[in-house]
């Protein structure tokens, strides 16, 4: 089985030693959980409880809507505390809302939805259905309500399911641990989704710094024909979707597109775990495996910890803190968010807590760039940071725009590399923000004018038709011009 | 607890690259090429290395100092050292120590700061001193000696070198030409190339430096070790070097080919003056040369071919500095037609039509 060259990419120290041989551990239930509205892309999720309310646990308690929003549900039974603003874990630190459930220590289950008896025979919408009420967001850290990709192929012909198991962030090994413990659970996911996507083939990419969990996928696997595990390099960003599926399968993603527009969707093996639990059992998402890592954390581990967990609680279960971390991310080193502090909820997306020491983030005061080169060298999108970043530094947002930085995954790997260490990633943020902005006036703008200008042709179209009967009723009184009936003929439309 | 919450954006780790370690490993692979030739051309050189790269660290202090920035990081980088240490290597072995100084101040000031300090600079600093140099000063620019090693007899000793370098007066019966020199002195007394080459010292003493030649030049053996290291230390790639040494080598064999008595051949070409040096240190400089791969290869291309057109019809003997800051003024335009394919478009950025399967 070949694989295909990506561009560009970078080789940072993994780290993934420190928690990779620990066991999926589940956390003891915290006194009070906080559950977010807003866990996902999309828009937030409208309450459906109040305070004072029980609760039991898989209980939706937040509904979707729109078409890319996800339920939440509780994950376990007990007491509205409150409904109120909490710290979110977002570099903003800004408060949302969210649910303060007090648990009764019950666990009591409420009412599921009836699961599918054959779920690999089933009417696609039926899986869609459950994956929609168990409120299943890509688990990957995207956070993108899941059942919006699985429509995918109603639209297209899809050829594959690529399973991402790249996990090619530092330091993250969920994804490891939840391939090496549940294999059965995650293909079984997986072919469940290619069923409802339409895809006769599923190829599930590793990075193969994971033998475990190739070997565990393999063995696994084997006994479906259409199911392939294939060992990809180390090398990060390989669990960028467009990268992953032009590894596995030579095709390269054309600009503006989707990866199912080449035949391939890309889902995270957490989530297709979680989607085997929600079509087989009925079970929302209520839980997730963490990890929780850096030199900063006495004993790094796996957490199975439920949706709202206070981040602290996973720290205390991890020993507690050593020293005073230089930083809090919430995911990878790579691409996460800082965490403004530790008591913050785990949300559906937290793949990772990681309390690093000042060694481990190496940083350092930013000096002048020295062209070097090596972020074009580097740079997955074949894009140019330093140019862009020259740009950006003197507001040119139009000559970043015209160099791609819209294109920029913000992986990271130029920042990461640049000797100067200049914080190249946070300029194309801004400009990425900065542009968005613009382009939304713009269109707005241009939605007033078009409206504007309608309303314009349709007082004068109004104006002329009142003058145009006018005249008629002067000039032929009292003949009616004779409706012309079309001949059959004729074409309904020239 | 205090925890730091600055909110920069990711990635939270870095690799170990720093521009300091950059310009230390640089230096680093000079250090055998320098030993050598400060030794091969005893305590003068070693006066007018010290002088040169002492201005240079002082002048970048100086420039600091004027525009009110502060002293560290910029002059701790490494830079102004290397500039320095580089110019001292292009410069006569035993010219006087004004030359260091003005070199100094026409590298650092005029060449690299004026522009707004490291990475702002669109000729290599070392180049534009050394180019300075040779057009203000012609005489003491050109006064080349054979090698005299340290502690042998008849070699300069210490007093003597201090007069030499800060006297500025060479005694008579050091001086020699260099091989590029004396083969244009022999082509413009009608001599033929085999004729001049035929005094040279062969190219087995060529390669290892034993030869007439700038301070730090002449050992094309040491600097190739060194370039070598630099390459495996991925602080430079093989491009710049590789398109440079095999124009001038490609051009020279084919203007000996055609022409055995007015053009050296290629070994000769490459082997001589500062076209190592050039290769693998000067034109690789960073901030004067194109970032991608492709930029790169026509960046060394140019670089060599120009050496070789210099060095074949015009006036003066050497043209790797000169080549080199041609090339310069043309790394703005390289990169600009020479920057990556985007992922998902064309070369021209349309996107890329869908595959189907392939």
């Amino acid at each position: 089985m070949k694989l295909f060259a990506i561009r560009g990419g970078i080789h940072p120290e993994y780290r993934k030693e420190l928690a990779s041989d620990k066991a999926i551990t589940a956390l003891p239930m915290p006194q009070r959980l906080r559950i977010l509205l807003h866990q996902h892309i999309g828009a937030p999720a409208r309450l459906l409880v109040a305070a004072g309310e029980r609760v039991l646990k898989g209980q939706m308690i937040a509904q979707g809507q729109g078409p890319v929003s996800a339920p939440a549900h509780a994950p376990t039974s007990g007491y509205i505390e409150s409904v109120s603003e909490v710290t979110a874990p977002h570099a903003s630190g800004l408060a949302q809302t969210a649910v303060v459930l007090v648990p009764d220590g019950k666990e009591e289950w409420a009412p599921l939805p009836t699961p599918l008896a054959d779920p690999l025979t089933a009417e696609p919408q039926l899986i869609r259905d459950l994956v929609a009420q168990a409120g299943i967001v890509g688990m990957g850290g995207a956070a993108f309500p899941s059942v919006v990709k699985l429509h995918l192929g109603t639209q297209r012909k899809l050829e594959m399911l690529v399973l991402n198991g790249a996990e090619c962030e530092p330091y993250l090994t969920c994804d490891d641990r939840v391939m090496r413990e549940h294999p059965d659970e995650v293909i079984d996911g997986a072919r469940i989704m290619a069923h409802a996507l339409g895809a006769p083939l599923v190829i599930i990419g590793i990075e193969d710094n994971k033998p475990e969990a190739l070997e565990a996928m393999t063995r696994e696997a084997a006994a479906f024909p259409e199911v392939q595990v294939r060992p990809v390099p180390v090398q990060y960003p390989m669990g960028s979707e467009r990268h992953l599926v032009q590894a596995l399968t030579g095709r390269e993603t054309p600009a503006a597109k989707l990866t199912a527009d080449i035949g391939a969707v890309v889902h995270n093996v957490a989530t297709a775990q979680a989607i085997h639990h929600a079509v087989r059992f009925g079970r929302p998402l209520i839980e997730r495996v963490v990890t929780v890592s850096g030199r900063a954390v006495r004993e790094p581990r796996n957490i199975l910890a439920p949706i709202g967990a206070p981040v602290t609680a996973l720290i205390d279960f991890c020993g507690g803190l050593v020293g005073v971390p230089a930083r809090l991310v919430q995911g990878g080193p790579m691409m996460g968010q800082p965490l403004p502090s530790l008591d913050v909820p785990v949300i559906k997306g937290t793949s990772g807590i990681l309390a690093l020491n000042a060694e481990e983030t190496g940083e350092a005061e930013a000096g002048p760039c020295i062209r070097c080169g090596t972020c074009v060298a580097i740079c997955p999108c074949g894009l140019v940071p330093l140019e862009m970043a020259a740009f950006i530094r003197t507001d040119n947002l139009d000559g970043a725009n015209n160099l791609g930085v819209t294109e920029c995954l913000s992986c990271g790997s130029c920042s990461w590399a640049c000797p100067s260490h200049i914080p190249l990633v946070q300029y194309f943020n801004y400009a990425k923000g900065m542009l968005k902005t613009k382009e939304r006036d713009r269109t707005k703008h241009e939605r007033t004018k078009t409206l504007t200008e309608a309303h314009r042709d349709r007082l004068e179209r109004a104006a002329a038709a009142k003058a145009a009967a006018a005249a008629a009723k002067a000039t032929t009184k009292g003949t009616p011009p004779a409706a012309r009936q079309p001949r059959a003929e004729e074409p309904a439309e020239a | 607890m205090m925890i730091e919450t600055a909110t920069t954006s990711a990635p939270y780790t870095h690799s170990a690259a720093s521009v300091q370690k950059t310009m230390t490993t640089v230096i680093l692979a000079l250090v055998p090429a320098t030993a050598f030739n400060l030794y091969l051309f005893g305590w003068p050189a070693v006066f007018l290395f010290a002088v040169t790269v002492g201005a240079c660290a002082a002048m970048e202090g100086l420039a600091l100092l004027i525009s009110g920035r502060r002293l560290m990081p910029t002059l701790g980088d490494g830079s102004a050292v290397l500039t320095g240490w580089l110019l001292a290597m292009t410069l006569p072995p035993w010219a006087p120590w004004w030359t260091g100084l003005l070199g100094a101040v026409f590298a650092i000031l005029l060449g690299k700061q004026i522009f707004g300090g490291l990475g702002q600079n669109l000729f290599n600093p070392a180049m534009v001193a050394r180019v300075a140099l040779l057009v203000s000063f012609p005489v003491a620019m050109t006064s080349w000696v054979a090698p005299h090693p340290l502690f042998w007899t008849g070699t300069p000793g210490f007093l003597e070198a201090l007069a030499i370098t800060f006297g500025g007066q060479i005694p008579d019966g050091y001086s020699a030409a260099t091989a590029l020199g004396l083969v244009k002195t022999g082509l413009s007394m009608g001599q033929t190339v085999s004729q001049s080459v035929g005094q040279l010292p062969d190219l087995m003493d060529m390669g290892l430096g034993l030869r007439a030649g700038s301070l730090g030049e002449t050992s094309a053996l040491l600097i190739l070790a060194g370039g070598l290291f630099l390459i495996w230390k991925k602080v430079i790639t093989w491009h710049v070097p590789a398109a440079m040494l095999g124009t001038l080598f490609v051009a020279a064999t084919l203007g000996h080919l055609a022409n055995p008595e007015r053009f050296t051949d290629g070994t000769f070409q490459i082997l001589s003056g500062a076209a190592f040096l050039g290769a693998f240190f000067i034109a690789t400089d960073y901030v004067t040369s194109p970032v991608s791969k492709t930029g790169q290869l026509i960046f060394g291309f140019g670089v060599g071919l120009l050496t070789w057109i210099i060095r074949s019809f015009a006036g003066y003997p050497e043209g790797v500095a000169f080549a080199v800051l041609l090339m310069n003024s043309l790394t703005p335009i390289i990169d600009q037609y020479t920057r990556p394919r985007r992922f998902g478009r064309t070369r021209r950025g349309e996107p890329l039509a869908p595959q189907g399967d392939k």
